[in-house]
């Protein structure tokens, strides 16, 4: 333990720690931009100077160790005047656009104007001109509008291994951009939204697309259904100031309907569904030497992600459609019928905590009859966002249940929220498809928690079943890497895209933090020890489903709406 | 893929990314100019992505990413020449051509590269069209000096067609 003061206050510090861990420890605030926490700091915006008081020095609180005796100031004229400059030179080249931007309001970059009391322009530098790259599915970058922090970058390239963005040019005329400035659309970008998530300004968003979403609303000769996603009802309130780790399920429900969605779904039921078709395939696979590990197919980011860097491992691949496809496929057929309504007049909406979502809907396989399953997907932002401009309370509203004919969820459905959350629902379902018993005790505890990496060897009845869980796809190529040199057996993987898996994803709220994450999970795992159903193959509604409409699982009408098939990419990698 | 980005490979067995701007000159020596093509290439012989390697490349001047055209203007914007004008010299050329330093027009004629010194600060503002050496070159001087590639280059397309 070392002994420092902070602004004359004695404070505790670790010995090997930064200035910046010493002060978030003591709930001392300096404002990061290029921090991203859990990577090796950069230094590369300097707005988190302090003073040394042994020296007056000014010094990166993010990258500087901290030493035995060490004074620093936060709040000295030289470290406010410093920021202040900072500011001010990166507003030199700054649009000020912020009536026209999504960030409006929400932007680390205006905050820390608004806090330094920047008032007036007093460098006038020659501003980057760097077109919108609109081409990409999920999101939209704005140079422009960029501070080069480098927080995408390194995001892309430490947690996903991707690397699609980079530093382009040198000096002022630098920015971040794709090899060759090509389109996002033909890059590896997977759409995992992370960089959305860290970007200080408005120069990485969503493709916002509210607008197209209140037009069907409003078009009386269309059917708007809505389905969403286990993880947006944990994180939604976040959007309202509420509390994180609050589940708002019932509430959204109603408030979808009061904007004008005539049927309301919930995507947990699908994520029973797929338990059902993913174990039934993994059953298969096991009892007839069919390609192993079987690897999941409900996050669409790690779908592109293993179709352009393995795509020798698609075979590995489950053909299930992701939760969301599969609730789009049946809509546009099951739901279509028996409603009485032709599949082209209905506008399928699906909220997802997730921007690699919107690339999955636009996927050529998932059409039936030219028809897509999923017409527009809304992040759990943009959800926001849509009931902040209905003018939307949720307070108002008693809590609805969904629609039949899904009329319910199992919690191992819920579960697929979160990291582990599949693997779980699986072995559930698996042991009682393998054995014609229910595991004694559902909870399975090594597959919880936030870790990136987690591995089970599951006993049922003689049977070794070996099964590893991956979130971030870092973790996941190591993974992968490991596969292929055949230095790891396994016969099923879960990966999701987004560290944590989807109460992380990259459509939810730019005010997360790992302590909210942690609190979306908690909710998740309370809700599964709260309720009784859960189990997916003990949903009756899927059980009912099967019997009314779809026969069994991996049966013809199911490989019709549920299963797809994969591709190589050819993008530049 | 071309043989010459894959005799510059085979020359640097098992390189890892240090080896980097030692290959990308190789290249460019070699094929004149880095292709998306052989960037992909490169970015595969030593593991590194795409975005990577064209971000490094694009922070060094000497590279450039379109062919050479048929006549390569170089244009000195060292000390010397910066004082003497080369700054409008060089607006000159990138209006007329229509192209950026490191670019290359479309017909492929001329392409544009800058340079900081060519050692000849007596006869700024200077510049250089394939290796011959034009002093203290102006504006309009410069109208004068394409027109005059461009007859050259009528001439010899004349040529190779009566040769056919
Ligand atoms: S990025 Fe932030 S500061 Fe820039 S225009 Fe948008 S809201 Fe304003
Ligand atoms: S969306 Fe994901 S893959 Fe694409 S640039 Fe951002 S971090 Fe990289
Ligand atoms: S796009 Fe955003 S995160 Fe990336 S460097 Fe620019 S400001 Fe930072
Ligand atoms: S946060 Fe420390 S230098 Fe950017």
């Amino acid at each position: 333990m070392l002994n420092i003061t902070i602004n004359g206050r004695p404070a505790e510090a670790q010995p090997g720690e930064t200035i910046l861990e010493a002060l978030n420890r003591a709930s001392v605030k300096v404002p990061t931009l290029c921090h991203v926490e859990g990577l090796a700091p950069t230094g590369a915006c300097r707005l988190c100077m302090v003073e040394l008081e042994a020296n007056h020095q000014l010094v990166p609180a993010c990258s500087y160790p901290v030493a035995e005796g060490m004074a620093v100031g936060t709040r000295t004229p030289d470290v406010l005047e410093a920021r202040r400059t900072i500011l001010e030179l990166l507003l030199s080249n700054h649009p000020d656009d912020c009536l026209y931007c999504l960030r409006n309001g929400n932007c680390d970059l205006q905050r820390l104007a608004k806090e330094h009391g920047i008032d007036q322009r007093l460098y006038r530098g020659k501003q980057t001109k760097i077109p919108l790259d609109m081409s990409g599915p999920a999101l939209v970058r704005d140079p422009e509008k960029c501070i080069l922090c480098g927080r995408c970058v390194r995001v892309c390239e430490e947690i996903q291994t991707v690397s699609a963005i980079d530093f382009v040019g040198r000096g002022c005329n630098a920015y971040i951009g794709t090899a060759f400035g090509r389109g996002l659309n033909v890059s590896s970008c997977i759409h995992c939204g992370q960089c959305v998530r860290v970007c200080p300004t408005g120069a990485l968003v969503e493709r916002n697309q509210v607008r197209e979403v209140l037009r069907a609303l409003a078009d009386p000769n269309l059917f708007c259904v809505v389905q969403h996603a286990p993880a947006v009802s944990v994180t939604l309130a976040e959007e309202f100031g509420i509390q994180p780790g609050s589940d708002i399920d019932g509430r959204m429900v109603a408030a979808l309907r009061s904007v004008g969605f005539k049927r309301v779904f919930d995507t947990s039921f699908t994520a029973d569904l797929t338990i059902m078709e993913e174990g039934s395939e993994l059953v298969h696979r096991v009892k007839t030497g069919g390609v192993l590990p079987m690897m999941t197919s409900c996050s669409p980011g790690w779908i592109k992600f293993v179709e352009q860097f393995y795509p020798e491992m698609i075979p590995n691949l489950s053909t299930c459609k992701s939760p969301q496809q599969m609730m789009g496929a049946l809509i546009k057929s099951f739901v279509a019928e028996r409603e009485g309504v032709e599949p082209r007049r209905i506008f399928s909406v699906s909220i997802m905590p997730c921007t690699a979502k919107k690339f999955e809907a636009g996927r050529a396989e998932m059409r039936q009859d030219h028809v897509p399953d999923v017409d527009i997907v809304l992040t759990t932002r943009e959800l926001g966002a849509l009931l902040r401009l209905c003018g939307v309370d949720l307070n108002a509203f008693e809590p609805e249940e969904t629609d039949t004919p899904f009329g319910e969820r199992s919690t191992a459905g819920k579960l697929f929220g979160a990291t582990g959350g599949v693997m779980e629902a699986a072995i559930r379902s698996a042991h009682f498809l393998l054995t014609g018993r229910n595991l004694a005790d559902l909870k399975i505890e090594p597959l919880r928690g936030l870790d990136g990496c987690k591995e089970l060897t599951a006993n049922i009845d003689g049977l070794e079943v070996k099964a590893a869980v991956v979130s971030g796809l870092g973790n996941a190529r190591k993974l992968l890497d490991e596969v292929r040199a055949g230095t790891k057996q396994l016969h099923f993987i879960e990966v999701m895209t987004c560290p944590g898996g989807c109460i992380n994803g990259g459509g939810q709220p730019l005010s997360t933090t790992t302590d909210a994450v942690k609190a979306r999970m908690k909710r998740l795992y309370e809700i599964d020890g709260e309720e009784t159903l859960r189990l997916s193959h003990e949903n009756p509604w899927v059980t009912r489903l099967y019997a009314e409409f779809l026969g069994e699982p991996l049966g013809h009408k199911s490989h019709e709406l549920l299963h797809t098939h994969y591709h190589q990419r050819d993008v530049v990698l | 893929m071309s043989n010459a980005v894959e005799t510059v490979l085979a020359r640097h067995p098992g390189a890892k990314r240090d080896k980097l701007i030692p290959i990308l000159q190789e290249v460019q020596t070699a094929e004149g100019y880095l292709s998306e093509a052989s960037i992909v290439r490169i970015g595969k012989h030593l593991n590194l992505p795409a975005s990577k390697i064209y971000g490094v490349a694009t922070f060094y001047n000497q590279f450039r990413f379109q062919p050479k055209g048929r006549f390569h203007i170089m244009i000195c914007r060292g000390t010397a020449c910066h004082v003497k004008g080369s700054a409008r010299v060089l607006d000159t050329l990138t209006r007329m051509l229509k192209v950026a330093p490191g670019q290359t027009t479309r017909e492929g004629l001329f392409s544009l590269e800058v340079v900081a010194c060519m050692g000849a600060c007596a006869l700024s503002p200077a510049l250089a069209i394939n290796d011959e050496f034009f002093p203290k070159v102006s504006p309009t001087k410069i109208a004068k000096l394409l027109d005059k590639c461009r007859q050259q280059d009528a001439e010899s397309a004349a040529v190779a067609v009566a040769n056919a």
